[in-house]
């Protein structure tokens, strides 16, 4: 299952969003870079591959569109474009849902790439939210990629799956893999009670895209359905940087280092010993 | 207070332990393969020389050559040789 990077194509590019742990934040990650890219003018397609626990159109929004999903269109009920819901806040954004009702052997890897293969002639980005796990729901997610995004919080078990996720990407041909490290607390880092974002990438030995502080705005945007990419709170910054590296540009790390007070200081001081 | 007597952070603790664990993880080797390993190479080597076989120790770290990820694992062993001109045990 080799992946081929197609130079003449350059627009068009198919970017899993994968973990192996769950909860860690993909489907955040997916609908954040998805709406991110949308408002850069990108024409980008998210698909949820998590049948059976599909989440991506609730965080997004979208869950009152739904007609047809990603096991229609595999299994001819529908044509591709039925099953896209475009949404209306940003142009050129479209999710295609999954199934909720059904799991992950209703649709093949092979009908996955088949199915991508269309979705890459209309849009400049296709982005995948990858289930949990490493099983058939992974393979179908990651079968028509050809860039993954590695999401993972800076604790030693999400960081232990990433490093599998991250060796079974590399067994299956990726060779563009790149690391989001997801709620960071600075606080904790400079008490030393949290691994830094060197640490992680030291760990786990893979390039950097982006750091996203542990931001409350993200559960306050997942609970209103609007992706929070490009406000002003720290996570919608940080994912905004990421959009912007995703397409290749060099964006400074933000610096989540702010308004430490004096008592912090001092007990800093203490907690180091 | 006490802080000043807490020895290691969590994050170190933290570090150290996935260190150990992706090496056993990306090797994808139990301890019962290291010691059929270990057994084997005390085997072999014994045609050749004397070795102290009980007090040889084997095991894999990162600290090899820089390729593909960054490190790739490799395997260091710690023979004692007891006896180097020993070769007549070979033929």
């Amino acid at each position: 299952m080799e992946k081929q990077f197609s130079p003449e194509k350059k627009g068009s590019e198919v970017i899993v969003v994968t973990s192996g742990k769950g909860g860690v934040g993909k489907t955040t990650t997916t609908a954040n870079v998805g709406t991110g890219l949308a408002k850069l003018g990108k024409k980008v397609c998210l698909i949820d591959t998590d049948i059976g626990l599909r989440n991506l159109d609730v965080v997004m929004g979208l869950e009152n569109r739904i007609v047809y999903n990603l096991v229609d269109v595999v299994e001819g009920n529908c044509r591709v474009k039925q099953a896209l819901i475009r949404d209306k806040r940003h142009p050129g954004l479209y999710l295609m849902p999954s199934a909720q009702t059904r799991d992950k052997t209703a649709v093949s890897p092979g009908q996955m790439v088949k199915v991508i293969e269309h979705l890459k002639e209309q849009f400049d980005y296709v982005i995948l939210d990858c289930p949990a796990g490493i099983e058939q729901g992974f393979q179908n997610a990651i079968a028509g990629a050809n860039r993954a995004l590695v999401v993972t919080t800076p604790e030693v078990s999400a960081i232990r799956d990433a490093d599998r996720i991250i060796g079974l990407l590399e067994a299956n041909g990726f060779k563009q893999m790149d690391l989001i490290i997801n709620r960071l607390r600075m606080d904790m880092v400079r008490r030393g009670d949290m691994m830094s974002a060197n640490d992680v990438v030291d760990i786990l030995a893979i390039p950097l895209i982006g750091v996203i502080p542990d931001d409350e705005s993200v559960v306050v945007a997942t609970n209103q359905g609007e992706p929070l990419v490009g406000s002003s709170s720290p996570a919608g910054q940080a994912y905004a940087n990421v959009v912007h590296r995703v397409e290749g540009r060099e964006v400074p790390y933000l610096n989540f280092d702010r308004g430490i007070s004096f008592w912090t200081r001092v007990t800093g001081i203490f907690h180091k010993a | 207070m006490r802080h000043f007597f807490r020895r290691k952070s969590s994050c170190q603790i933290a570090k150290d332990r996935l260190k150990i664990l992706l090496i056993s993880d990306r090797v994808n080797c139990s301890p019962e393969i290291m010691e059929l390993i270990k057994t084997d190479i005390a085997k072999v080597l014994s045609k050749y020389m004397k070795i102290d076989s009980e007090n040889m120790e084997i095991q894999i770290n990162t600290k090899g050559s820089k390729s593909g990820r960054g490190k790739m694992p490799s395997l260091y062993a710690n023979i004692p040789i007891m006896d180097v001109s020993a070769q007549d045990v070979a033929k």
